[in-house]
């Protein structure tokens, strides 16, 4: 039966770092050599970090493994083992069939090279052979759109060009089994499309994937199974939907933690963030985005102060920033006022969020994280790509405006009457 | 209660067809694993041949030009200014051109190989090949430099009739053995610059430095007897000897040295290919 024939098994691989503390520094021999002679008897003070840390993992021939997990978690350690770019401090990985890696797309690329010249080299270094590059040469050039331009340099590429054609030969790999790192999130979205069409084409033709993300979306819709890895260590593994549930639970857990100590970073505290508001829970991605802030003056003071506000997604990435400053927005002098930041760019992924305050001057004056939550939820446009789209989660320039805003005083002291008061 | 069977993916499971696991070897690597990525070696230095020479006004021609230029000043401070005693029956610049040509090929061996993994970090860092590869593309890559130099070179020889004898077959001997040493330096070296980018400045100053205390540019019979000893110790003094010998018909050199000078630099080829084969594991994690 081919569903359980293994083409993967970890079996108690770890990875230690050791992380060498500035003071044993040594950049030189030199200074190696000088402080040998001075401490003769002192081992070096290395602190030890396990990036991974006992995993077991088995994966059967024609299964798509997402691999998830925060920033740190060993994700990327977990695959430069498994293609030995780096060797596990101990354990054990057997693999059955030829291991290709997409890490990251254009590796070898060198500009001085004419497109063809890279291709043959790319090839070579992914794994390929001679006669293998020579067979998938045209489909190459034709999957990258780049046959006028085969004889010029890369260096005079576009850069989508230069993307299309790394991935191309990167995908062309015809090895068993498929280590897949994030690097779907590449040219645009038409190419993005054609990248994941060719992912799934691989997948459904019996080979082993390991596609490793953060993104929870891309896992449980790509995936059949997951791995959770959490600080090196396996935090849970099976069907992806259960384990991509756990993953957003654990990291919601996480956030609560972070909740409570909300207000404890030291503020100055001359204006205090009374209220705020997301006008609507739940908007689109290709919706305007409202938030309605309220503050208060609490003592005389002549700071020139301004509010940056983090829009941060469930993974406690921030999204986007919007610092009142890009538009000239400084508090005004008054003991109660309120403005309102209208969002309209860039399109946030469906998920959730949440902002964080943080009034500025000479220091931080107010803090709030967690101020109020918003879902994005996909429109019947994007519902259709929702699987094969990421869209931007990076923080680039935003697009909004700010508006003062009169505050009904009776509305806000009712509201903190009622509880509402941050 | 079942009957007691053997869980049967410990029974029907295939030997896989890789396994990873930390080594700690000073040997060698799978060698099945460099044959399957020779096309990589080559890749690799065509990548070096072609770079080298892309957007040069001269082109190819630098290959010639080099050691041409190189053994020009060598021929006018040795042979002009300080008046060294040349050969027999040939020109003081053929002279100094030979030995440059056996110098080329060590120098550009030793320096580019030592340089070979930091300056391709990138790929060091982000996929997977046997890294003897680089130290070993630099091989290929400096040895059509030294055939296209040994052509002109043999061309020189025909120009002036110096007449080629038997001793010439030995030639490919002395040049394969310069070429050891210089790889066993280069990946001793190369090995050392990823986590010592000392080594990087430190090299070419010692290559220099060895350009005159080898007997490159004089014969080693102008070197004062009592010095004698001190050269015969580096080991290239009896290879460049050895290669004077096959090309200009010079003084064959003695047996002893010639015995030294192989031995040293296989000795210096395997403690290179050893001590890189140690650190290479870690190369990904320090580069």
């Amino acid at each position: 039966m081919s569903s359980s024939e293994l083409a993967v098994a970890v079996s108690g691989l770890s990875k230690r770092y050791a992380i060498r503390h500035s003071v044993n520094d040594h950049i030189t021999i030199a200074e190696l050599a000088v402080d040998r002679l001075k401490h003769p008897l002192r081992r070096a003070n290395r602190e030890q970090f396990w990036a991974l840390r006992d995993v077991d993992l088995e994966v059967r021939k024609g299964e798509v493994l997402g691999v998830i997990g925060r920033n740190g978690a060993g994700k990327s350690t977990l695959l430069k083992v498994l293609t030995r770019i780096t060797e596990p401090s101990s354990g054990r990985v057997d693999l059955w069939g030829r291991v290709g890696s997409l890490l990251e797309v254009g590796t070898g690329f060198h500009p001085e090279l004419t497109g063809r010249e890279n291709i043959y080299l790319n090839g070579s270094i992914l794994g390929m052979t001679r006669k293998e590059i020579a067979k998938q040469f045209d489909s190459i050039v034709d999957f990258a759109g780049v046959e006028k331009f085969l004889d010029t340099p890369v260096k005079r590429y576009s850069s989508g060009m230069y993307v299309r054609l790394a991935f191309a030969v990167a995908a062309h790999l015809e090895t068993e089994i498929l280590l897949v790192d994030e690097v779907l999130a590449v040219g645009d979205a038409d190419f993005q499309n054609r990248c994941l069409a060719k992912m799934r084409e691989v997948a459904t033709d019996g080979r082993t994937v390991l596609l490793v993300s953060h993104n929870a979306l891309t896992i449980s819709t790509t995936c059949n199974k997951a791995l959770l890895l959490d600080r090196g260590r396996v935090g849970g593994f099976g069907e992806s939907k259960g384990v991509c549930e756990l993953y957003a639970k654990r990291t919601n857990e996480a956030t609560q933690t972070d909740l409570s100590r909300s207000r404890s970073i030291s503020v100055s505290g001359e204006y205090r963030l009374v209220w705020a508001n997301t006008i609507t829970n739940v908007t689109r991605e290709d919706e305007v985005k409202r938030f309605e802030f309220s503050i208060e003056k609490t003592s005389i003071t002549k700071t020139k102060a301004w509010v940056s506000i983090n829009v941060v997604d469930e993974f406690g990435r921030i999204a986007v920033v919007c610092d009142t400053r890009s538009h000239d927005y400084y508090l005004p002098d008054s003991d109660l006022f309120g403005f309102e930041v209208v969002l309209q760019g860039p399109l946030l992924a469906p998920g959730a969020y949440r902002l964080d305050a943080y009034i500025c001057g000479h220091g931080l004056i107010d803090a709030v994280e967690d101020l109020c939550r918003f879902r994005v939820e996909a429109s019947s446009a994007l519902q259709q790509q929702l699987a094969d789209i990421s869209l931007p989660h990076t923080s680039t320039i935003p697009q909004f405006s700010v508006h003062s805003k009169d505050v009904d005083c009776a509305a806000t002291i009712e509201r903190i009457a009622a509880g509402g008061r941050v | 209660m079942t009957m007691p069977r053997p869980a049967d993916d410990v029974v029907e499971r295939p030997r896989p067809r890789l396994t990873i696991a930390p080594r700690r070897t000073w040997l060698p690597r799978n060698p099945r694993e460099l044959w399957e990525f020779r096309s990589l070696l080559t890749r690799l230095a065509a990548r070096d041949v072609t770079l080298r020479y892309r957007q040069t006004a001269l082109g190819v021609t630098w290959v010639v030009l080099q050691p041409l230029l190189g053994a020009g000043i060598l021929a006018f401070v040795f042979g002009r200014v300080a008046k060294l005693p040349g050969p027999r029956g040939v020109p003081y610049f053929v002279f100094s051109l030979t030995g440059m040509v056996a110098w080329t090929a060590f120098s550009q061996v030793a320096t580019r190989a030592s340089t070979s993994l930091v300056s391709n970090a990138q790929l060091v860092s982000k996929v997977f090949f046997p890294r003897l590869l680089l130290p070993l593309s630099t091989v290929l890559s400096t040895l059509i430099d030294v055939v296209v130099s040994l052509a002109l070179l043999g061309a020189l020889l025909v120009a002036y009739g110096v007449p080629l004898r038997s001793s010439i077959l030995l030639l490919p001997v002395w040049i394969v053995l310069i070429i050891s040493a210089a790889l066993g330096i280069g990946m001793a070296a190369g090995a050392m610059m990823v986590r010592y980018r000392d080594v990087q400045y430190l090299l070419p100053v010692a290559v220099q430095f060895l350009l005159y205390a080898s007997p490159v540019a004089y014969a080693l019979r102008a070197v004062p007897l009592g010095a004698r000893g001190v050269y015969e110790a580096n080991p290239l003094t009896g290879l460049l000897e050895g290669v004077r010998w096959s090309v200009l018909n010079s003084p064959r050199p003695s047996a002893g040295l010639v015995a030294y000078a192989a031995s040293a630099s296989i000795l210096l080829l395997l403690a290179g290919l050893l001590f890189f084969n140690r650190v290479e594991r870690q190369f990904a994690d320090v580069i």
